[in-house]
This record gives C-alpha cells, sequence and structure tokens, in this order.
C-alpha cells in the first residue's frame, strides 16, 4: 500500500517535471516570434521608457493630432479611442496610457496609401493622460489627452 | 481554435473606411482568478496586419492594453469596390487567424 503510494508520488513528481519541460519548450517559439513584436517597448513600465523603446523619446508636441475618448470612461476594460491626424505623410499612430502597468497599448504603421487615422477600444487601470505618439515625415510627433476612469480594467 | 473575424468596410470619397471585430479574450496576465489567487496566464493579440489587393496598408502590434474582441478601425486611400482585402492576426501563443472580405 505504502510502496504504491511512494510510486504514484513519483510518477506525479516526474509529471510535474515534464510539464515544465514542455512550458519551456513551448514558450521558446513565441518568444521567437516575438522579435517582430517589439518586446522591451510593450514591457516597458514607464511612459519615457516606452517612448525611448520606440525612438520617440524627444517627440514635438502637435496639435494637428486630434484624439476623440471620452472624458470620463465608466468602464476602464473598454474606452474607445479614435485618432485623426492632419500631418501629412502619417506613418505611424502609437497609443500609450501613461499610469498603466505597461504604458505601450498598440501601434500601428501604415503603408500603401492609409490614412493616418485609427480607431480602436483600450483598458486603463486608472486615471491617467492617455499619449498619442504620431510619425509622420520621419518625425515624432505627440498628443495627450487625460481620461478620468471610474472603475479600472487592468485587474480584479 | 479561433472564431471567425468581422469585416466591415464602406467607401467615403474614394477611401475605404474598414472596421474589423476579432474576437479574443485580451487576458492581460494582471486579472486574478479569485478562488486561487493565481493570475490567469497573458493571452493577446501581438501583431495584426492587413493587405489590400496583396498590398500591405496597416501593420499593428498591440499589447495586452487592447480591450477584449478587439476592433480596429483604419482608412486606405486609392481603394476601390472590389477589392480583395486581408487581415490576420497572432497571439502571444502563437494562435492565428485571417479573414478576407470585399470592398463594398
Amino acid at each position: 500500500m505504502n510502496q504504491l503510494r511512494r510510486l504514484i508520488l513519483k510518477g506525479g513528481g516526474a509529471g510535474g517535471v515534464l510539464a515544465c519541460a514542455l512550458a519551456a519548450g513551448l514558450l521558446r517559439p513565441s518568444r521567437a516570434h516575438a522579435a517582430e513584436w517589439n518586446k522591451a517597448a510593450f514591457e516597458s513600465k514607464s511612459l519615457a521608457d516606452a517612448l525611448k523603446h520606440i525612438g520617440a523619446a524627444g517627440a514635438a508636441e502637435s496639435a494637428d493630432i486630434h484624439i476623440k475618448a471620452p472624458e470620463v470612461a465608466e468602464n476602464g476594460a473598454v474606452i474607445p479611442i479614435e485618432v485623426t491626424c492632419r500631418l501629412p505623410g502619417a506613418e505611424s499612430i502609437v497609443l500609450l496610457a501613461e499610469k498603466n502597468p505597461f504604458p505601450l497599448m498598440a501601434q500601428a504603421e501604415f503603408a500603401g496609401g492609409t490614412e493616418g487615422y485609427l480607431n480602436t477600444r483600450f483598458k486603463m487601470g486608472q486615471t491617467s493622460a492617455v499619449k498619442v505618439v504620431v510619425r509622420a515625415g520621419g518625425k515624432h510627433y505627440i498628443a495627450s489627452r487625460e481620461i478620468k476612469v471610474t472603475i479600472g480594467g487592468c485587474g480584479g | 481554435m479561433a472564431e471567425p473575424m468581422k469585416i466591415r468596410t464602406r467607401m467615403v470619397d474614394g477611401s475605404a473606411h474598414v472596421f474589423v471585430l476579432m474576437m479574443h479574450p485580451m487576458e492581460t496576465g494582471q486579472r486574478k482568478d479569485p478562488r486561487s489567487g493565481q493570475a490567469f496566464p497573458a493571452h493577446f493579440i501581438q501583431t495584426v496586419t492587413a493587405s489590400l489587393n496583396d498590398r500591405p496598408v496597416l501593420s499593428m502590434q498591440c499589447g495586452p492594453a487592447i480591450s477584449k474582441n478587439p476592433v480596429i478601425g483604419f482608412r486606405v486611400k486609392d481603394a476601390k469596390p472590389g477589392d480583395r482585402l486581408t487581415v490576420a492576426w497572432e497571439d502571444n501563443k502563437g494562435d492565428k487567424a485571417r479573414a478576407e472580405a470585399t470592398i463594398a
């Protein structure tokens, strides 16, 4: 009886090791894929770091970036945002929320005649500034908008 | 297996307004299971690409801060009704989905 119990425990332990090995093995291909996904930028914990990793540290303030989003978001899990950029030749739009655990939310690169426009929905943990960075003609421009959040949408 | 995407297009002044809805949990990795206290592992779309008649028009990288069942709207100039739009995404676990639509 006791021996059987030992055996089962041993078996369970070996299974656990195998599961760990599998998990490690499974993680690797996704890491390799993430090479094109800007891991360093998405895992930055501060706005300054995130901006540095996307190469937009010295972005100039611009009034030509129009951000349409609610002033008060009741549900932090779903906040609609619409960015329209009137700068000519907009190449990318980056969305960041200053006080999210990971400020960088999304980075859209345009090609082949896509307008400087982006519409999506995002999550925010708490009231903070939302920054939009636009690259146009090789230069970075930034605009900001304060959004109040009643119920955070990150943890829970 | 990923659920199908929904793509809606509309021509406005010669540019195609595209609206894509993707079905995905977009788990942040921050949310905790109230019973076990363990965080649900992160599971979110990392890249979204779109092309019009095989011409790339959008390449987007997402973090977990994009809402569940993400919606992405963008506008492509020089599009014509009948053009073929392809949208594909891939998440952090390597799941992929792909959908096609014709510009209306």
